[in-house]
């Protein structure tokens, strides 16, 4: 049986450009940073969940020859990299306003769902990320009816 | 093979081309600007946009802007926001009862006749049309509206 999940990964184009934002600004903490020769292997985590590392991946040789490595690199830029992160938060508002203040570049403020309150921003390189904070209780999906009467 | 810092460890093969790296960031750095113009499209597609105020985004001349959008993403930025508009707008067709006419400026058309035109050459029906037949095929869907945008604006 399947466990739990412990790495997920990310696309990035620069190693010490994404430990300044998901780092500095986002306030995860370093679990692993190896030169290992080939490669800088780069993981983060929340200081609340060690278990679950994100691991900062620089697309290159020898696991990627030089034109997939480019082509990787040219989606990435155009929000096309396929990766992305969703956390969750107990402040959405209060995290957009801090975030906001040094320059991250959010792409939803916070707006109310039936689902919670969220927002969306990228990480410098395209790569998108969402900030949701869930609903005190269960989450309901609304009726249709709802709905119109929210509307 | 460590890296020099901010350069990835492609090979002496892909640098050995004397501007290969240089292009690859200027491709780069176009694809964000332009990313950065489309992001401002589905965030403020509410708002007057115009082609001078989103290549002030992207940090394009609004000459070369367009053409520049068109090679990232595959059509103009009119385009996009068109179907961006009237995404949004089916949304709030189907999920309220808001009427067509205060809908059309909700979601940033500035005359209904425009808006009409540009729904039906995109939905293939009037916007009317289309909120009797999603009512009778079996009312609202409930789904973020993240997800709503990236897989419900309209294709074609």
């Amino acid at each position: 049986m399947l466990k739990r999940i412990t790495h997920t990964f990310i696309h990035v184009l620069d190693q010490d450009e994404a430990l300044d934002f998901y780092v500095g600004k986002l306030g995860m903490v370093v679990h692993t940073d190896a030169d290992i020769g080939v490669m800088r292997w780069l993981t983060v985590t929340l200081p609340d969940e060690p278990d679950l590392q994100l691991a900062l991946m620089l697309p290159g040789p020898p696991a990627f020859d030089d034109t997939t490595a480019g082509q990787i690199r040219e989606l990435v830029s155009k929000g096309a990299g396929g990766g992305g992160v969703i956390f969750e938060t107990d402040d959405c508002i209060g995290t957009y306003e801090r975030l906001c203040a040094v320059g991250v570049e959010f792409t939803q403020e916070p707006t109310e769902r039936f689902y919670g309150t969220d927002c969306a921003l990228r990480d410098p390189f395209g790569n998108p990320i969402r900030f949701t904070q869930p609903p005190e209780g269960p989450i309901v999906v609304p009726s249709p009816e709802e709905l119109r009467a929210q509307a | 093979m460590r890296s020099a810092r901010g350069r990835p460890n492609l090979t002496d093969a892909y640098l050995g081309l004397p501007y290969a790296w240089e292009m690859l960031r200027g491709i780069e750095e176009r694809n964000r600007r332009m990313l950065r113009a489309r992001d401002a499209m589905d965030r403020a597609f509410a708002q007057p946009l115009d082609i001078p105020a989103l290549a002030r985004v992207a940090h394009s001349s609004p000459a070369h802007f367009s053409r520049q959008f068109r090679a990232v993403f595959g059509e103009t930025p009119h385009r996009y926001l068109q179907r961006r508009r009237v995404e949004r707008a089916m949304e709030l067709l189907r999920e309220t009862e808001r009427p067509v006419t205060e809908i059309c400026f909700d979601v940033g058309f500035n005359s209904l006749g425009t808006f009409s035109r540009t729904f039906s050459e995109i939905v293939g029906e009037s916007p009317s049309s289309y909120r009797v037949r999603f009512a009778d095929g079996g009312g609202a869907l409930r789904v973020p509206a993240c997800w709503a945008m990236a897989w419900m604006r309209p294709a074609g």
